[in-house]
């Protein structure tokens, strides 16, 4: 089998890490070997696999060696559950240097490196949240990540955050092999969200590849730094992860998505009672005047 | 009298423009113009200080330039870091002729080049930590400097370094200046950018310092400043000199041959003396604002311009000043009259055409007009609409003015205009020798200099005259080539 690059977007704190592993771990499973690259710079991509609390990442190690150059392969990557690969690209913490360019210069290291040379099924990279500069787009530039899954849920913000990544998808695909792949729904119980997420799913052109339920034993899981997969592989919530790994094996549906207009996501969310009909009225009126 | 009339320099800017693509067209003929001394100002003939164009060639700089290599670069007793990669910092290194007086490594360190080096770690984690690194590294190697300045690489920007920070940190700790510059190469269309960025810098971190405290300095009636002489090839020395003559003080030079204690006590003069308008215009009206301190621009390049600006600088003092000032030009008149009578006579009505940088383009024309010869074009790299102001009155009526001249626009008119001579930087010289026009680097005196006083105009009289009158310019054709030759052979 080809090696499939896939890449994991979406609004930050929707759970694209505890997805992402979970989902690799089913694919582990199923003996598929899989490499992860966690693009942010908190890198907790991996933690769950390696049951650490975070792995040393590339950018660290090249800090304290001096350069990327002086660095192996084998110092930057880790093995965890099932033969997982896993790699961080690491970065500075938070208001200071370039956690942009911190991801080019990983991904580019391990390509150059050969990190994908040996033989692998899968390469999933978790990107981080907000996709704010050219460094979060290296995965799905240069013919790196050809599937792009964007995990959402019913909520308004990560709905729009889904649009706005797709509108990035438009932009490198058309130059080169990037497509979109599927919305993944993490559930937050919100009223008909599964509904919700395929209508966005067929209007971005796309499918919701898979709702995953909410279980707390996601949460119970991860306190022990461990996917659900490896913690309690009989429970239902594995199943789900298992699922979705199946029809992400068997997905052939990728496409050049179609992002809409905001006005048209509103209108979407309105139907769905997410939003408030505007009154223009009220607009720029303060409490006071409203009053009155 | 122009090299061509005003219709046919009309003519060759359109035939020159001609080429170009529609859209290219139209930008580059609001930069041309035709000069008409009678205007009052040169906002509706020409349009400076934009883009250059894509695609064209430039001799502009960036606001890294402005800043590390003009503004900042000739104050001698600080060290001037280059923040970010290696390169802006190594190929500014002495690539200016600001010429200091003193010891390197002990009071002076004007041709010490330190520069932070960024690797990719410094891009991803910040390079403010190897800024911290570096200041603590130049106290060992170099405890006499008496601050620094860090000049920012483009990177520093795109990063957000927080250089500021760093500057107070460290200046608390080692108790010396330490001045952060935000001078981007990305920020602003040209160097000039970088010029008024330095003087924001000089305004925040530097004047401050003695400002409503008595340091114990004692004024005197006759102090100035003088401002934006950089010192190219020892200009500010001979400036200096006719300055003290007249009976001047000069309590500060900013920043050529200058230090930071001057800078800083700088604030206590009564008049500042600006040389170069563009680049130093903008500290100028600061402390004009700030201390009622009012300046001046002013002119030493030949004899005409240096009597001009003397007696126009005697207007703003006392009968000392203004009899100093009578009894230096009469002095100097039998010096610079021998040197107009040994070399006017080999250089009348030659006409020269220039293409510099701030104040050039105009400063050395009163010197050429002493010398009998003619600007018939002239230019600015980097100028805006007051210096083209200030040109026109300069240069005679239908004279070609070009604003961010293109090396081919520069191309066509000089092969049209035919000049005896050219007067432009490093990027120019070789392709007009090459075509066989005499030339003079005009940014860095060709390695010669000062041009500044009475003492300047004579180096500056001898170098126009060998460079124009060499013999080399009639071996231009080989032998075998010239008529008499080729009548020979038939």
């Amino acid at each position: 089998m080809a090696l499939r690059q896939c890449a994991i977007y979406g609004k930050g704190g929707i759970g694209k890490s505890t997805t992402t592993q979970n989902l690799v771990s089913a694919l582990a499973e199923m003996g598929k070997k899989v490499l992860i690259i966690g693009c942010d710079p908190k890198a907790d991509s991996t933690r769950l696999i390696l049951h650490a609390k975070a792995q040393d990442t590339i950018m660290s190690l090249a800090a304290e060696a001096g350069s990327v150059e002086d660095l192996e392969l084998e110092d930057v990557l880790k093995v965890g559950y099932k033969g997982i690969k896993c790699a961080e690209s690491g970065g500075p913490e938070p208001g200071v240097g370039c956690a942009g360019r911190g991801v080019i210069t990983a991904i580019n290291f391990l390509e150059e490196e050969g990190a994908y040379e040996e033989d692998l099924d899968f390469v999933f990279y978790d990107v981080l949240g907000d996709v704010v500069c050219g460094g979060f787009a290296m995965p799905i530039r240069e013919n790196k990540a050809q599937e792009i899954y964007i995990v959402c849920s019913g909520e308004m913000m990560a709905m729009f955050a889904a649009n706005n990544i797709s509108k990035g998808i438009v932009k490198y695909a058309t130059t080169g092999s990037v497509r979109l792949a599927g919305l993944i729904c993490n559930s937050r119980n919100t009223d008909r969200e599964d509904e919700l997420i395929m209508e966005l799913a067929a209007k971005l052109g796309t499918q919701m590849i898979h709702f995953v339920p909410r279980d707390n034993i996601v949460q119970r899981a991860e306190i022990r730094r461990m996917t659900v997969i490896e913690f309690d592989p009989t429970c239902k919530q594995a199943n789900e992860y298992r699922t979705l790994a199946q029809k992400i094996v068997d997905n052939k549906k990728f496409v050049i998505p179609t992002p809409i207009e905001m006005e048209e996501l509103e209108t979407l969310l309105m139907e769905f009672g997410l939003m408030d009909v505007e009154d223009e009225s009220i607009v720029g009126k303060t409490a006071a005047e409203l009053d009155a | 009298m122009a090299a061509l009339t005003r219709e046919e320099t009309q003519n060759l800017i359109q035939e020159v423009l001609a080429v170009y693509p529609e859209k290219a067209k139209k930008d580059r003929a609001k930069h041309l113009m035709v000069n008409d001394p009678s205007l009052e100002s040169a906002k509706k003939c020409i349009t400076s200080n934009r883009k250059s164009l894509p695609g064209v060639m430039t001799i502009r700089g960036c606001a890294y330039a402005g800043s590390r290599g003009v503004c900042w670069g000739p104050i001698k007793d600080m060290i001037h870091v280059s923040h970010g990669p290696v390169g802006c910092g190594m190929y500014s290194t002495m690539g200016r002729r600001h010429y200091s007086n003193g010891t390197t490594g002990a009071d002076i360190f004007t041709t010490i080049n330190v520069t932070s080096d960024f690797q990719e770690k410094d891009i991803v984690f910040g390079g403010d930590k190897k800024l911290k690194v570096i200041i603590d590294e130049l106290e060992k190697l170099f405890p006499l400097a008496k601050g620094y300045t860090v000049q920012s690489e483009c990177p520093i920007g795109l990063i957000g370094d927080d250089i500021e920070t760093v500057s107070k940190v460290k200046s608390a700790e080692i108790n010396k200046t330490i001045v952060p510059v935000r001078c981007e190469g990305f920020r602003g269309v040209s160097q000039s950018l970088g010029h008024h960025i330095a003087n924001d810098a000089i305004r925040d971190w530097v004047l401050p310092t003695r400002e409503g405290k008595d340091d114990g300095f004692e004024k005197t009636p006759y102090d100035v400043n003088i401002l934006a002489d950089y010192n190219i090839g020892g200009d500010i020395w001979p400036s200096r000199m006719l300055l003290e003559e007249i009976g001047l003080r000069v309590i500060a030079q900013v920043p050529g041959d200058g230090t930071l204690m001057e800078m800083e006590k700088s604030i206590h003069a009564k008049l500042n003396l600006l040389h170069c308008y563009r680049s130093m215009n903008y500290i100028s009206r600061h402390m004009e604002e700030k201390f009622g301190m009012p300046w001046m621009e002013y002119n030493l390049f030949g004899p005409t311009k240096i009597e001009e600006s003397l007696r126009a600088i005697a207007e703003r003092f006392d009968d000392k000043i203004k009899d100093g000032v009578e009894r230096v030009l009469a002095k100097y008149k039998p010096q610079w009259q021998a040197v107009v009578d040994k070399y006017r006579p080999r250089l009348e009505g030659k006409k020269v055409m220039l293409y510099v940088g701030g104040l050039r383009p105009r400063h050395i024309i009163g010197a050429y007009e002493d010398l009998g010869m003619e600007v018939v074009g002239t230019g600015y790299e980097f100028g805006h609409n007051d210096d083209y102001d200030r040109t026109i009155k300069e240069v005679g009526d239908a004279t070609l003015i070009y604003d961010d001249v293109t090396a081919y626009e520069l191309d066509e008119f000089v092969k049209k205009i035919k000049p005896d001579l050219i007067g432009s930087g490093i990027k120019e010289k070789y392709q007009f020798q090459k075509m066989g026009f005499p030339f003079r680097q005009m940014h860095s005196w060709d390695y010669s200099g000062p041009y500044h006083g009475y003492d300047g105009f004579a180096i500056f009289a001898r170098d126009m005259d060998m460079t124009l009158n060499n013999p080399c310019w009639k071996e231009m054709k080989a032998p075998w080539l010239r008529p008499a030759a080729v009548e020979q052979a038939a």
